[in-house]
């Protein structure tokens, strides 16, 4: 009897243990959707490499509303998935309210580097650098010398965007004017391609050349609009120069991608703390016609600098200004 | 205001109201025959869906157009089946038409498509293309004729076939609905489809008919959206704007050109918003409006009861207080002192006018007598 009791208990621990061992992880996708050719994607990438390089298999799940945020990572949770990442700001809330229930549980999430719990690895990204950088590629692309800036839902972390740019579009030209826009104040602002458009041509309108667009699945019919009217647009989050070819100026990378595969692959031994992800923008075949050796030394001169820590970018979410342009 | 700006802002009205315009008097069709239709936005997602994927599929807009109608007609005769044959709650139905359209076209699509819930990028052909009227010029030297040239060819010209289809559908409408037998029949099911039943027609087939209308009117606008203003489906990509368009359809009192007026305004609004943001008014005027506002309330309450003067001549206070706290903070800058308006006051303006007529200020919005209630033979 015993020495069935001691087999019967090996085996559950055995049992548990690979389990444990076996966890997979979990990413959860914000209202977007994972294929909105930007930000979600971008995670959606980054989990789907690190399938492909080691074989394993992940959970995933799309939100389609607000309510679903604590459900979901609750689910995640209780279910054993171990790390679980989440993409988007609008977790942290929930996050707060979960990760101390499951503290043997690893949490990573994006766009957040304010919490500070034992259990969560926080991301965030210098926005305000990458979106300075093709703020610069912008104003050197620009004839008008006026440009345009397309936000999603009206929130700090967008405005992050804007200013940045506009002080990356006025280091290259002092008299260059941002035509800063947002798409509107609730989540409906980042699926709504037909006002990105309306907003694009009354930028357009306003003597804009170049448009950058960081409003998700609206970003959709900013680009489109700008391929339309024959002027250049500029991608967000995720590489997007190939949606039209030859009209995508380039594309400001956060790599959420590179966020994620890190996460996934540490698996459980996920370091927590807040750090801060890699920005950049990109360069392929489909904006070789548009950026100049020149143009491009000119950016990457100042990508040097500011990671040499020689050039400064202002973060509006550190004082809620902006120098360069108004909201 | 430059004359040219503003007839860029009346261009970009035009683009915007069209959407509503159509969906408004779909549900104006339906809902004159007594069916509430809560799922018209379901229908232009839709419809806006299938569009875009058949015109990729077949490098047809025609096409396209046509499977849009359909898909949008298909969902209408699921509403008929539930509100008109089965006798079913019609909020009910049209709200379970909005899940399943927003649902399935996603899913749809991925399974379609696998771009995630969109729809690939239409080339040209796959497109309604601008119609350039003879003689328009393009908007890049626009600014350097004269304001007849500039109405011509930015107001005029130079929008997609199914605008001008919008703008034709409103007086088809009106006769239709006013000067046929056919619509005198389709109002009459809405007020009193017992006596058109005592006249030997049939009201399940006026309604059946009015939803069908609904369902193609619908299917138009989707396609419009997608394959028009967009190049491609994307989702939730309608954002709202069947809601829109209900509101739209109260404040027209549900009439034809008033809707077509209704929907213009709305489009305006959005338009002001999208090209303008944050309005700055010197304080004076501004607090000048609100005052106005609250004189026009207190003459509004005077002769009515006691009620009806607590809560409004409230509200007038409220407004009158707002206008001098204004001016008081602007005392000492002067009054030309700019303030700003925000944004989403813009953005709310429709809402807030359609609370405005359904409160009874500018006359009476009155729906059908019959809508929203299944019609049971008596036996």
């Amino acid at each position: 009897m015993s020495f069935m009791k001691s087999i019967l208990g090996g085996a559950a621990a055995l049992a548990l243990g690979a389990g444990a061992a076996l966890a997979d992880p979990a990413i959860i996708f914000d209202l977007g959707g994972k294929f909105d050719k930007s930000f979600n994607e971008a995670a959606f990438t980054g989990a789907q490499r690190w399938a492909d390089e080691t074989g394993g298999s992940f959970r995933e799940i799309e939100l389609q509303n607000e309510a679903q945020r604590e459900q979901a990572l609750r689910r995640f949770a209780e279910a054993g998935s171990n790390p679980i990442v989440m993409a988007g700001f609008a977790f942290a809330d929930a996050l707060g309210k979960v990760a101390p229930d499951y503290p043997d549980t690893k949490f990573a999430v994006i766009d957040v580097n304010w919490l500070s719990m034992p259990n969560v690895r926080g991301i965030g990204f210098n926005e305000h650098e990458g979106s300075y950088l093709v703020g610069m590629m912008a104003a050197q692309a620009s004839e008008s010398g006026v440009v345009g800036f397309v936000g999603g839902m009206d929130i700090p972390l967008i405005r992050r965007f804007g200013c940045g740019y506009a002080q990356g579009v006025k280091a290259v030209n002092p008299n260059a004017t941002v035509i800063a826009n947002m798409t509107g104040t609730t989540p409906a602002a980042w699926n709504d391609p037909v006002k990105g458009s309306e907003l694009t041509k009354a930028q357009i309108s306003q003597g804009a050349d170049v448009v950058f667009a960081a409003a998700g699945g609206t970003g959709v019919g900013v680009l489109q609009t700008a391929a339309d009217e024959g002027i250049l647009s500029i991608g967000v989050d995720s590489n997007q120069n190939y949606l039209h070819s030859g009209k995508v100026l380039t594309s400001m990378l956060k790599r959420v991608d590179i966020a994620v595969y890190e996460a996934f692959t540490a698996g459980n031994n996920l370091e927590t703390g807040n750090f801060m992800g890699a920005v950049g923008f990109a360069m392929d075949e489909h904006n070789a016609s548009l950026v100049t050796a020149d143009m491009q030394a000119k950016v990457e001169a100042a990508e040097a600098a500011i990671a040499g820590g020689s050039l400064s970018v202002h973060n509006y979410t550190d004082d809620e200004t902006c120098p360069a342009v108004s909201f | 205001m430059d004359f040219l700006i503003l007839i860029q802002v009346l261009d970009s009205t035009l683009r915007l109201a069209t959407p509503l315009l159509l969906v408004c008097l779909a549900g104006l069709f339906s809902e004159r025959a007594g069916i509430f239709d809560i799922g018209l936005e379901g229908k232009i997602l839709a419809a806006a869906f299938v569009s875009a994927a058949v015109a990729y599929t077949t490098g047809s807009v025609w096409v396209g157009l046509l499977a849009g109608i359909g898909a949008s007609v298909m969902l209408s005769a699921i509403h008929g089946l539930a509100s008109i044959t089965l006798k079913g709650d019609q909020i009910i139905s049209g709200v379970a038409i909005n899940f399943l359209a927003a649902g399935l076209t996603v899913v749809v699509a991925q399974a379609w498509f696998g771009q995630g819930g969109r729809t690939p990028p239409l080339q040209s052909g796959g497109r309604f293309e601008p119609i350039n009227f003879p003689g328009a010029i393009p908007s890049k030297e626009m600014a350097d004729v004269g304001p007849v040239m500039q109405l011509y060819s930015e107001l005029l010209s130079g929008h997609s076939l199914l605008v001008y289809v919008a703008l034709l559908t409103v007086p088809l409408s009106w006769f239709v609905l006013y000067q046929t037998r056919f619509g005198l029949r389709l109002r009459a099911v809405g007020e009193n489809p017992a006596a058109v039943d005592t006249a030997g027609i049939s009201v399940v087939g006026m309604r059946y008919a009015a939803v069908i209308i609904c369902g193609v009117l619908c299917g138009i606008a989707g396609a419009y959206i997608a394959t028009a203003l967009q190049a491609s489906f994307t989702k939730d990509m309608s954002a709202g704007r069947g809601f829109i368009a209900l509101a739209a359809l109260i404040f027209a009192k549900w009439r034809p050109w008033y809707a077509l007026g209704a929907c213009l305004l709305f489009g305006f609004f959005f338009a002001i918003d999208n090209r303008f943001q944050n309005i700055l008014l010197p304080a004076w005027s501004l607090s000048g409006v609100l005052l106005l506002t609250a004189f026009g309330l207190a003459g509004y309450v005077w002769r009515k009861d006691l009620l009806d003067k607590i809560v409004l001549g409230g509200l007038g206070l409220g407004v009158a207080f707002v206008s001098v706290l204004i001016v008081a903070s602007a005392w000492s800058a002067g009054l030309s002192t700019q303030i700003k308006i925000p944004v989403v006051f813009i953005q709310s303006l429709p809402y807030i006018l359609t609370v405005v007529v359904l409160a009874g200020f500018v006359g009476k919005a009155i729906p059908p007598r019959s809508g929203g209630v299944p019609y049971v033979k008596e036996k």
